[in-house]
């Protein structure tokens, strides 16, 4: 079943995505800067900011527990697995067919847990607030996620994300309406999850706002780094995740050798146009209230259960 | 081509029509609501084109226009005119927030694809399941109407309301006969006309928009 050519694919698209993640938030950070007027910090600011963080030492607390240590590992190992699940070039990866659509999501739900978990860790009053708003957001991002999720495999008759991806771009081009919502769904739930800015900014560490970062305040040095480069990854992953569900064409099917080859630019180029308009989105939306967003949220769950609803009555 | 992906089209129409419906129950913004009123009217005009085009009933581009002309021009005209007159930008009120309005919303719609599949299988018409998301989309504009206290949002409501039925009238019917289709369009004119002067006498008598204040009206 698993070949050994298949295997070397497999960590060959492995080693891509986890080397290549940091340069999309690179991207989506220069079109930010290009669309407010600055110059920007260039494609490769993300990876300084890494080698800078590896090579610094780690500041412990004086009474941060084994799981503060080891999270920042399990996370960033959770998403480089999810970033390997996802089909991104071909549907016919051995990884691609070991984990549906379900256990994706129960897989960012970990990296999640983790990451709160360990906000709460030392203590700080900073911690342990960014891991319940990271929770008020997480518990209602993720049913819509999954809802969105469902609608795709309604369709295709599979949670397997492979086998959507084969459905939607191989078979007869058809105009599916419910994935218009659930395109809709998706982008808040990704704007959501990837502290992104209607519901969190990235670029802060202003107290009264901050979600994602005042967990991770109490991270340095190589912790940092490996948080820093699983935040990227995640956004990979969903950038990767929204592709697949809605513009899957350019992806590889099966034994197609010469597609897998031309789905590596296509790749590329569709990440690249989907970075900027994440800048887009970011630039002309305001921060919203923290209160706010779980009726961001809860917009984006009644939207994808709108897409399921959709499908039924019109049938696709 | 066309011939092939004009229903699905139309249903990709239906499904926008049914998000925009959403959008302005989920709306604060006044000027927000104003232009999501003027895209819902984009999007019927450019169904009810491309229903025309698929069935051939030429009576529909006349619709088609008259949509354009009067959705998707005039009445925002008018009701960015009213507002700037008013001089109000706030926020809009609502009675029950937002969140639970949707809840509301999304029975609505569950209710209204239930009672539209039996009356949608006896249509014979290309477009016919796309009669659970018109009748949808005119209860979601009559709760945005009662879920609202100023007037403004209401006025808008109302003329949602009237896309939804218009829509209805496409999908299961292929349209009125022209006569009733100029007849509710010039009702709908006028109704926006008189009730931008109702908004004002209200204000006018009671320093705010706000219809709750009509319930001391009361006869003693």
């Amino acid at each position: 079943m698993t070949s050994i050519p298949g295997l070397v694919a497999q960590f060959a698209v492995l080693a891509l995505a986890v080397l290549l993640a940091p340069m999309l938030t690179g991207w989506v950070n220069q079109c930010r800067a290009w669309l407010q007027n600055r110059s920007g910090p260039g494609l490769l600011q993300p990876y300084r900011v890494l080698t800078k963080l590896f090579s610094k030492e780690v500041v412990l607390a004086h009474n941060a527990s084994p799981l503060f240590r080891g999270a920042p590992y399990l996370i960033f190992g959770c998403l480089a697995l999810a970033s390997a699940i996802v089909p991104k070039i071909g549907t016919d990866l051995p990884l691609n067919a070991a984990a549906d659509a379900i256990a994706l999501v129960g897989l960012l739900a970990l990296a999640r847990l983790f990451t709160a978990l360990a906000g709460m860790d030392v203590g700080t009053a900073f911690g342990t607030l960014g891991a319940r708003r990271e929770m008020l957001v997480g518990f209602l991002a993720e049913p819509a996620l999954l809802m969105v999720l469902f609608t795709a495999s309604l369709i295709s008759g599979s949670t397997s994300l492979a086998t959507i991806v084969e459905v939607l771009a191989h078979r007869e081009f058809v105009i599916y309406p419910s994935l218009a919502f659930a395109g809709v769904a998706f982008t808040m739930v990704s704007l959501a999850e990837n502290a992104r800015i209607p519901v969190d900014n990235p670029a802060t560490h202003l107290e009264l706002t901050m979600i994602h970062e005042a967990m991770v305040l109490e991270y340095s040095g190589r912790h940092l780094a490996l948080i820093e480069w699983a935040a990227s990854l995640k956004l990979f992953v969903y950038s990767c995740i929204g592709l697949a569900l809605f513009f899957p064409f350019g992806i590889a099917e099966r034994g197609d050798w010469i597609g897998l080859l031309l789905a590596l630019p296509v790749l590329g180029l569709k990440l690249a146009i989907g970075g900027f308009f994440l800048a887009l989105i970011e630039t002309l939306s305001a921060k919203m209230r923290i209160f706010r967003a779980p009726e961001f949220l809860a917009t984006a769950f009644l939207l994808a259960v709108l897409a399921m609803l959709l499908h039924v009555l019109l049938g696709g | 081509m066309l011939q092939h992906y004009g229903p699905q089209l139309v249903n990709l129409f239906a499904a926008v029509l049914l998000l925009l419906s959403f959008a302005m129950l989920a709306q604060r913004r006044i000027i927000s609501l104003i232009n999501l009123y003027a895209a819902q009217g984009f999007v019927l005009f450019l169904s009810t084109a491309l229903v025309a085009w698929l069935t051939g009933q030429t009576h529909l581009y006349g619709s088609a226009g008259l949509t354009l002309a009067l959705k998707v021009i005039a009445l925002p005209w008018i009701l960015h005119r009213l507002i700037r007159r008013l001089n109000v930008k706030w926020d809009v009120e609502t009675l029950i927030n937002i969140p639970t309005t949707m809840l509301v919303g999304i029975v609505l719609v569950i209710l209204a694809f239930n009672l539209a599949l039996p009356i949608s299988q006896l249509a014979g018409t290309v477009t016919r399941s796309t009669f659970g998301i018109a009748l949808a989309s005119v209860l979601l504009s009559f709760l945005m109407m009662i879920t609202r206290s100023k007037a403004v949002p209401q006025v808008i409501g109302f003329l949602a309301m009237e896309n939804g039925l218009f829509f209805a009238a496409t999908g299961a019917v292929y349209g009125m006969p022209m006569v009733i289709e100029f007849g509710v369009a010039l009702d709908v004119l006028v109704g926006a006309l008189i009730l931008g002067i109702f908004v004002f006498e209200i204000r006018e008598r009671f320093d705010s928009v706000d219809t709750r204040h009509l319930e001391k009206l009361k006869e003693r």
